[in-house]
């Protein structure tokens, strides 16, 4: 064989690094494969919800864990895209976690859901749960249910239904514009659904879908909207598609209502500024000034804590819910066996951290949760991103409220 | 112009692709899991993803390395191949497109071959940069078209499968994944062979006269607009091969499979394994793949060391690593390598010292901006770091400075040495 | 009609826009032929640069503060970097810039956080400059208007009535022949390497607070700007000025217009539906590929005309 140095150089410090820079195995701990973009352009979402995990997870160790154990979070990169995260995968069963848990993209989402199905159907001996902690797209809990799956987070159906619900009653006609994937799309479908069935007065004068991600110059899509005499703007765009769109809207003067779905999360409250004063609306779980609305001391030292640690504000109290439920699971299964769980979760009624009651429903495995429509204001007691300016709620709805109806037919293992 | 390799399709040197061939079908016995009785289903897919990958890194550099054009869009064919192959797949589990799964990847690659078809006559018109600037405005092009359209792309989420469809011509079931990865070797090895032999025949060879100087090929009476279409199209079939066999790895194929990123993996890999050499690419293929899927498990910053990569080879390696292998052939040929071990040995010292520093500067800023927020504690070379001593920043410092300063003595050193020899070669050499 | 206005307006702010990003690359492509994939990562290094320093000195020192360090390091990458990969051939200039991007999107990262960062308008242009149609049109964008119209008339006083301009023009079209008759063309590289990011820098200041300003600027910005400079073809500002407006108004425009191919058919009886593959792609309206229209233009000039729109040299 030829001398080949730098090759063997280069595999020996890989070897090395390799070696090294493994994290240390406590023996006992509860792991959970966490799978979500930490490198790339989408690195905030993974990089948000970290942090929030840690806080959370340090919280529900502190408090005994699960089975006498600790839980432990072991974070991997999927850069976005589903091959990826499959990988991710493997590597998690290899290591024999019990959970995998994925908090962004529905297109991952979807992958997961079918690579843990066709992994556990696979591999009777080393099942694994998946927690979806963020992937929204109706289908996930409708068609491509799945008895692996638990989501914990509310789905498009519920979320329109709670956004509907807020609109004012002198709003008479509405604009809707959306990103052009499954997400956005559904997004669209279920607004109009629920339009027609709580508020027929209202009429939609225009809607569009717009490509995700690729628009740079929203002037042209306020034009519109301006023509179109619209007196509301319905969107559920995120990132730069939302940050991008209010800043246009706001900058043209364009006097109107803006009701989204998603600019509570990272960086929206920060994009909008003091623009946004009475006019920007949102869908949460939660938003720091209930526990102050319900005088709830305990859940505002919650979140005290979570501000001293961090920039952004926090908004995932069904994290909390999901890994409450969890370790409840667990301590009644007795073990982590996946069967043995999945069997203890689905059902299982919880209170979350504010009182309220929420289930995890058995038909489709979606938490039936309560959830706020908030409007962004001056004058609360704790603003957001040090905008000066703070959610105040303007309706909830609650889990019965929302239990919505699912076309799913689960096929449930035999052992 | 760097040299080019004139080796034919035909390697002499046999004994070194079967021993590959070797590792390669002993390699996932090697990580086998004693413990718990079972494959590391880890290992499994970072070796099929290479394989998937060292058959696209070679379609590409039939067109790079072998006819000179730059593409930026050549996983469009990958893509298109795995959307194929998923869709007949799913048909053949309907009874409609009876095809045992060990000929998926073929009928996948001659969907490679029309797609490439279609796309290279337009493609091929030109050359050089406006050839790339057309297949980078393709890519992105199919890219959204991939995320809008449900009926063949299924949308954003992509189109899904199950490769247990009961037809086999082996009588496998393919539900473990080290039978998808024996299928994968077996493809991989009828690619190499395939496009090795390509390099042979009369259109390879006019590739690479295409390739050299495209006024003088037309003077020998070939157009090089038809050599360029023919090998676009060719390196399209191979390309949907692997598409092929990416869907019946994943049984998920989405627009990621289409996008900009995998065109520029695919340019990476051909790239840093080197152009020159048949199997080049390959080598890229291996190493990029552990980079991606190992290194990103170890550190964050792996896009920096993927950076700094692709900079230290681009400077100061041009050929990619098999050319510096190659390199090395007349001197051991004529038996002067034991020249090289002394020199060799003292690159290696500040070599690691300069890695070291690099590892550990890049850990340690990334460390403070971003993983402490994280939760996470620096874990370096088996010892825990506190970033905020300085103790640690100045053993960083020191590796990548003090490192660099020797490196660079011992490399003139070296160069010195080289070029002695080489002076002797040109000397004794008929 | 008041939707064209309206929209005109904005196309030609947005095309300004791409034409101070693209400038720049038009006049390292042109004169060196590389294909620099940082130079989207320099705008968005201009935009954080304004970022800091409107924090700490104001906005209107960060129009010359930005512009300036990103030519100082533009100026750095070609002497220490692309200098030395230059007799490797294109292939290795473009891989070099290419891991240049990468290692520059992580290096902000790790500087400045994920997230966005606050980089607003000053507060001084924060006012509507008039009313068109009950749309106000903020008076940031007349100044953006304002400041690449400057910048265009700076560049071509400079390329036609200076003797580094002539020089530059020269080596633009015809480098061999400048180096043959004694120029340092080496630093004429430099410098027009360093002119090139440096306003693509300035790009950033005016435009970071147009859009938002975060990590993932660079890779939306990318590719239209590669469209812009081959749409325009190489060796001519004029054209890439041309191709800039073109591609603003074409983005602009696409979004207001909501019919799709379909409907072209459907008056002559042709009623299509989106179930197959081919009806989908003729149902889909117009300003829902909006953004594709500039690639699919860019194949089309390349297909055939492939020195661009007024370029001297083919491609």
């Amino acid at each position: 064989m030829k001398c080949q140095p730098w090759r063997s150089l280069a595999f020996g410090v890989l070897a090395l690094l390799a070696v090294a820079a493994r994290p240390t195995n406590a023996a006992d701990t509860i792991k959970i494969g966490y799978i979500d973009p930490l490198s790339g352009t989408f690195a905030q979402s993974g990089d948000q919800f970290l942090k929030v995990f840690r806080y959370v997870i340090d919280g529900i160790n502190a408090r005994g864990g699960a089975l006498g154990r600790k839980f432990e979070l072991v974070a991997f990169d999927d850069k976005t895209q589903p091959a990826e995260a499959l990988i991710a995968l493997k590597s998690i069963t290899d290591q024999n976690m019990p959970f995998v848990m994925q908090c962004s993209g529905s297109n991952v989402g979807a992958a997961l859901i079918d690579g843990v199905a066709k992994h556990n159907a696979r591999n009777p001996d080393n099942r694994i749960v998946y927690l979806n902690c963020g992937a929204l797209a109706d289908e996930l809990t409708n068609e491509q249910c799945d008895f692996w799956q638990f989501r914990f987070s509310g789905n498009v159906g519920m979320r329109a239904q709670t956004l509907v619900s807020a609109l004012p009653k002198d709003l008479k006609s509405v604009y809707l514009l959306n990103q052009d994937y499954l997400f956005g799309q559904s997004i669209q479908k279920d607004t109009k659904a629920q339009l027609a069935k709580q508020r027929p007065d209202i009429k939609i004068v225009g809607e569009e879908l717009i490509p995700f991600g690729k628009v740079k110059d929203f002037s042209s899509y306020i034009t519109k909207i301006k023509a179109s005499g619209a007196q509301g703007l319905i969107t559920g765009n995120w990132g730069p598609d939302l940050n991008l769109l209010i800043k246009s809207g706001v900058d043209a003067g364009l006097d109107i209502g803006y009701y989204t779905y998603l600019s509570h999360l990272i960086g929206g409250p920060t994009a909008v500024g003091e623009n946004g004063e009475n006019r920007l609306h949102s869908v949460m779980e939660f938003h720091e000034n209930i526990p102050v609305e319900q005088n709830n001391q305990a859940m505002e030292d919650f979140d005290k804590g979570f501000r001293e640690k961090n920039a952004f504000d926090f908004s995932e109290i069904n994290f909390v819910t999901m890994l409450e439920m969890v370790a409840a699971a667990v301590d009644k299964a007795g073990s982590t066996d996946a069967l043995k769980v999945a069997q203890a979760l689905e059902g299982m009624h919880m209170k979350d951290l504010l009182g309220n009651d929420t289930y995890m429903r058995k038909d489709d495995h979606q938490l039936i949760m309560p959830y706020y429509a908030g409007v962004f204001v001056r004058g609360v007691k704790y603003d957001s991103e040090h905008t000066g300016l703070g959610w105040k709620t303007e309706t909830k709805l609650s889990a019965a409220d929302l239990a919505q109806p699912t076309t799913c037919k689960m096929k449930r293992p035999a052992s | 112009m760097t040299a080019r390799s004139e080796k034919s399709g035909a390697l002499p040197r046999q004994w070194l692709w079967l021993l590959a061939l070797i590792v390669a079908i002993a390699l996932p016995w090697v990580f086998y899991d004693w413990g718990h009785h079972r494959q590391s289903g880890f290992v499994i897919s970072m070796l099929s993803q290479m394989g998937m990958m060292a058959i696209f890194a070679l379609s590409y550099n039939m067109l790079m390395g072998g006819a000179g054009l730059l593409s930026f869009g050549h996983a469009i064919f990958f893509g298109l191949g795995g959307y194929s192959a998923i869709h007949i797949l799913n048909g053949a589990k309907a009874g409609t497109f009876p095809i045992p799964v060990e000929l998926v990847p073929l009928a996948a690659g001659f969907a490679g071959l029309g797609f490439a078809a279609v796309f290279g006559y337009m493609a091929t018109r030109q050359r050089a940069t406006a050839f790339a600037m057309i297949t980078l405005g393709m890519g992105e092009l199919m890219t959204v078209a991939a995320m809008m359209f449900h009926n063949f792309f299924g949308g954003e989420g992509g189109v899904t499968t199950d490769r247990m469809i009961d037809f086999s011509l082996f009588g496998l079931s393919y539900a473990s994944g080290l039978q998808v990865y024996y299928l994968i070797v077996a493809w991989t090895v009828l690619s190499i062979i395939g496009m090795a032999f390509l390099t042979g025949t009369p259109l390879g060879r006019m590739a690479n006269a295409c390739r050299d100087n495209h006024e003088r090929a037309q003077f020998m009476g070939y157009d090089p607009k038809t050599v360029r279409f023919l090998q676009f199209a060719l390196s399209g079939f191979f390309a949907g091969i692997g598409g092929g066999l990416f869907a019946l790895t994943y049984e998920i194929v989405t627009f990621d499979a289409v996008a900009a990123p995998l065109s520029a993996n695919a340019l990476l890999m051909a790239y840093i394994g080197g152009s020159t050499v048949f199997a080049g690419p390959i080598v890229g293929a291996v190493l990029i793949t552990l980079l991606q899927s190992g290194l990103s498990l170890l550190s964050n910053a792996w896009l920096v060391y993927v950076g700094v990569l692709f900079i230290a080879m681009v400077m100061f390696a041009p050929t990619g690593i098999t050319g510096i292998i190659q390199a090395h052939s007349p001197i051991a040929r004529t038996g002067r390598m034991r020249r090289l071990v002394v020199p060799y040995l003292r690159l290696v010292v500040p070599g690691l010292a300069v890695i070291v520093g690099v590892v550990g500067m890049v850990e340690l800023l990334s460390f403070l901006t971003i993983g402490a927020a994280q939760g996470k504690t620096l874990v370096l070379f088996g010892r825990t770091i506190d970033v905020n001593t300085t103790a640690p920043w100045i053993v960083a410092a020191v590796c990548l400075f003090g490192g660099g300063v020797w490196l660079r003595v011992e490399g003139r050193a070296f160069h010195r040495v080289w070029e002695t020899l080489t002076a002797e070669l040109k000397v004794s050499a008929p | 009609m008041e939707v064209f206005l309206v929209s005109a307006l904005n196309g030609l702010v947005y095309g300004m826009l791409l034409f101070m990003l693209s400038s720049g690359l038009t006049l390292i492509f042109s004169m060196m032929g590389v294909l620099n994939f940082a130079h989207a990562s320099i705008y968005m290094v201009g935009a954080y640069l304004a970022y800091e320093t409107s924090r700490f000195l104001g906005f209107w020192p960060a129009l010359i503060v930005a512009p300036v360090i990103c030519g100082l390091i533009g100026a750095a990458i070609e002497i220490w970097g692309l200098r030395r990969v230059h007799h490797n051939g294109h292939i290795a200039e473009l891989l070099f810039t290419f891991g240049l991007a990468f290692i520059i999107e992580r290096a902000v990262q790790m500087t400045w956080g994920m997230i966005p960062v606050p980089y607003r308008v000053p507060e001084l242009l924060d006012f509507p400059l008039f009313t068109m149609y009950g749309l106000q049109f903020p008076a940031y964008r007349g100044f953006m208007l304002l400041i690449s119209a400057g910048m265009l008339v700076a560049i071509w006083l400079l390329l036609t009535r200076t003797r580094i301009g002539l020089i530059i023009q020269a080596s633009l079209t015809h480098p061999q022949m400048v180096s043959a008759l004694g120029h340092d063309v080496p630093r004429v590289f430099t410098t027009v390497f360093a002119g090139g990011c440096a306003l693509a820098g300035l790009a950033g200041v005016i435009g970071g607070n147009y859009q938002t300003t975060e990590p993932s600027m660079a890779y939306a910005m990318g590719p239209i700007v590669f469209v812009v400079v081959v749409f325009g073809g190489l060796g001519s500002l004029a054209g890439c000025f041309i191709a800039s407006i073109i591609m603003g108004m074409v983005q602009t425009f696409a979004v207001v217009v909501d019919g799709s191919l379909g409907d072209l058919l459907r008056p002559i009886g042709i009623a299509l539906s989106s179930d197959n593959f081919l009806g989908e792609l003729l149902t889909i309206p117009l300003a829902r590929i909006g953004p594709l229209l500039p690639f699919v233009m860019m194949i089309l000039m390349l297909l055939f005309r492939p020195r661009g729109l007024l370029g001297t040299r083919d491609t």
